[in-house]
């Protein structure tokens, strides 16, 4: 698919056309120095900001909570469960201004929600418009992880900036339908130029972090010695896993009101004591330990033995937010030594 | 690119109660017959025994239950249920006509037509965890040719507390298996074995040779029936094992039910002993 650019002039015509026909979110500064997701409305063209939102994308195919099916709640009428898929509640949607490793992860999770058909009809509906990094923050490391600051993997679209205007690469037929407009032009010989130079200067993956931890054996990694280490400081708090792209559990749990009820499904975390408890009281994962050890198995060994990759894309919100500094570029150093 | 999914995995069959019976004396363990509502689920559904199924009470929630019936039993799905949570105990409170939802089959079940064709049978249960080894015995003696001797070691605290009563007594009537029905201490009025599971395996411990072994109880029975069986020559290639964890989703997303790599749910319930050991103890 063939590049086009887009003046930075005419990027805030073509933003209020995309309004028009989309929801488009993007990253909107809420508070100084604090990203957040926000619908636009096209009156401004947003500053993507260095680095990742407050808050990963996983919200958009991924909501919080999300209404599975609704039913009748009266349990002693006859015709009381029968269950109705709610109606498909959105727009289709433009994520404008994601960065490579936000991207990636969609791609990441859609490996275990290959049968979901809430999260793939939410994927089907959203293009993602993808910033390529120029240089990365202190805390991200896409490329321990197997991804890369120009990496295009689960965008639609991919886009350079340029001096004054945007290089935009459709990368599927998604991203290609948001070019259909007349404020685009073909890009120079230099500014393709520019934007591969900016992709070969990109920093390359360091070290194929996910095939070295396959080739491990799974109860060496889970038997090794730091664990007790990391987890002493953790307070299972959970942020982590709700600020993570790819941490993708959940609950399902009824509402019921007044004879009417529906099933949702939210966020959960391998960090709170009730997530493995069974109704007899029994704990399989009761301790602290092992639960941040599933944590960390989960993404660096379980999920790429199983899949390929590792669950985790280096966006570093974890290491940013976490509480008590547990930092997972370390754990992964330790069990790549075991 | 995203694939289509036409199918909701999440979505239950409306079902309805059809029977209920109270199994054991303090009234904990109740076997609920669910009848599927519409032809087409019926014609649909085909389980093979020891998967499970999610059964939903409205406004309550879904609990993950093992399917007691065979697929060779005609007239519904039978379920016994330990009253222990919320949902079990809302559908505990439940009668004959009640609404109620039926998602699955769940899960792998014993290789009952690939693996275990040809073979010698020991089922070893004990306490209520007897409910998919009954569908995989009514499997069995419904293709009885197929099999080799078959012996059942079932136990429960108190004669009170043993599941499916009438039937114990009709399989100890037939001569085609080898039934071992124990309680843990003596009881008025029985006069059948008296001990602990792990004890009365040692002492009836079939062979091992070309056999398979299929356990269901609480951890610390299976712990202690193992030695007996190791020490007759037993491999934990020859042991299956049903595990239990937390589930929600029942189809390999939501990371509940998760020992290390593998999903309970979707690539279980039903492991080797041998696959079981490489796993950690997170059940």
């Amino acid at each position: 698919m063939k590049p086009l650019v887009v003046e930075k002039a005419q990027a805030g015509s073509w933003l209020r056309k995309l309004c028009q026909e989309f929801d488009v979110f993007g990253p909107v500064e809420t508070k100084k120095g604090f990203y957040n997701w926000k619908r636009l409305d096209g009156t401004i063209v947003p500053h993507i900001p260095q680095g990742v939102a407050k808050v990963s994308i996983k919200t958009f195919f991924f909501p919080q909570p999300e209404v599975m099916f609704e039913f009748d709640a009266r349990p002693t009428d006859p015709e009381a469960f029968r269950p109705i898929e709610p109606h498909c509640d959105f727009n289709p949607r433009v994520l404008f201004g994601v960065r490579p490793c936000d991207a990636r992860s969609v791609a990441l999770n859609a490996m275990p929600y290959r049968e979901d058909p809430y999260f793939q009809r939410k994927r089907k509906e959203t293009t993602i418009v993808a910033f390529l990094c120029e240089e990365g923050c202190l805390t991200c490391f896409c490329t321990l992880t197997g991804g890369s600051p120009v990496g295009i993997e689960g965008a639609d679209m991919a886009v350079t900036e340029l001096e004054t205007g945007f290089f935009l690469e459709p990368v599927t037929e998604k991203g290609l339908r948001l070019l259909d407009y007349e404020f685009f032009r073909k890009p120079t010989a230099q500014e393709k130029s520019i934007a591969q130079e900016r992709k070969k200067g990109a920093q390359k993956s360091v070290e194929d972090t996910a095939s070295k931890l396959r080739s491990k054996d799974l109860m060496d990694l889970y038997n090794a010695h730091f664990w007790a280490a990391v987890a002493e400081s953790c307070i299972n708090c959970g942020a982590c896993t709700f600020l993570c792209p790819t941490c993708y559990c959940f609950d399902i749990q009824d509402e019921a009101l007044r004879g009417k009820g529906r099933r949702i499904r939210y966020w959960d975390s391998c960090m709170f004591p009730l997530f493995t408890q069974h109704a007899s009281g029994h704990n399989p994962r009761g301790e602290k330990l092992k639960r941040v050890r599933n944590r960390f198995m989960h993404k660096l060994k379980y999920f790429p033995d199983r899949f390929g990759p590792i669950s985790c894309v280096g966006c570093g919100r974890c290491v940013r937010d976490c509480p008590v500094n547990i930092d997972i570029r370390q754990v992964m150093e330790g069990l790549m030594e075991v | 690119m995203a694939e289509e999914v036409t199918m909701n995995p999440y979505l239950p069959y409306p079902a309805v109660i059809d029977a209920v019976t109270v199994e054991s004396e303090d009234g904990n363990l109740k076997t609920f017959r669910l009848v599927l509502e519409s032809r087409q689920d019926r014609e649909k559904w085909n389980h093979t025994p020891g998967q499970f199924a999610m059964l939903s009470i409205a406004g309550k929630g879904e609990i993950p239950i093992g399917i007691a019936s065979s697929p060779t039993e005609k007239g519904g799905l039978l379920f016994t249920v330990n009253r222990a949570g919320v949902v079990t105990t809302a559908l505990h409170k439940m009668n004959v006509g009640d609404p109620i939802g039926v998602r699955g089959p769940l899960g792998n079940g014993f290789p009952v037509d690939t693996d275990l064709r040809a073979k010698n049978i020991v089922i070893i249960a004990g306490g209520f965890a007897f409910t998919t080894l009954r569908a995989t015995l009514i499997y069995m003696l419904e293709h009885r040719q197929e099999y080799g001797r078959i012996t059942v070691i079932y136990g429960a605290r108190t004669p009170g507390m043993l599941l499916y009563k009438e039937e114990l007594r009709a399989w100890q009537e037939r001569d085609d298996l080898d039934v071992h029905i124990t309680v843990d201490r003596e009881a008025p009025g029985w006069d059948g074995l008296v001990g602990f599971v792990p004890t009365i395996a040692g002492q009836v411990c079939p062979s091992p040779d070309n056999s398979a072994a299929l356990i269901c109880g609480p951890p610390i029975m299976i712990k202690f029936t193992m030695p007996p069986l190791v020490k007759a020559g037993w491999t934990d290639s020859q042991v299956y094992l049903s595990l239990e964890n937390r589930m929600k989703c029942g189809i390999g997303i939501c990371g509940h039910c998760n020992v290390g790599p593998v999903y309970v749910c979707k690539d279980g319930p039903v492991f080797t002993r041998e696959e079981v050991q490489k796993l950690p103890v997170e059940f």
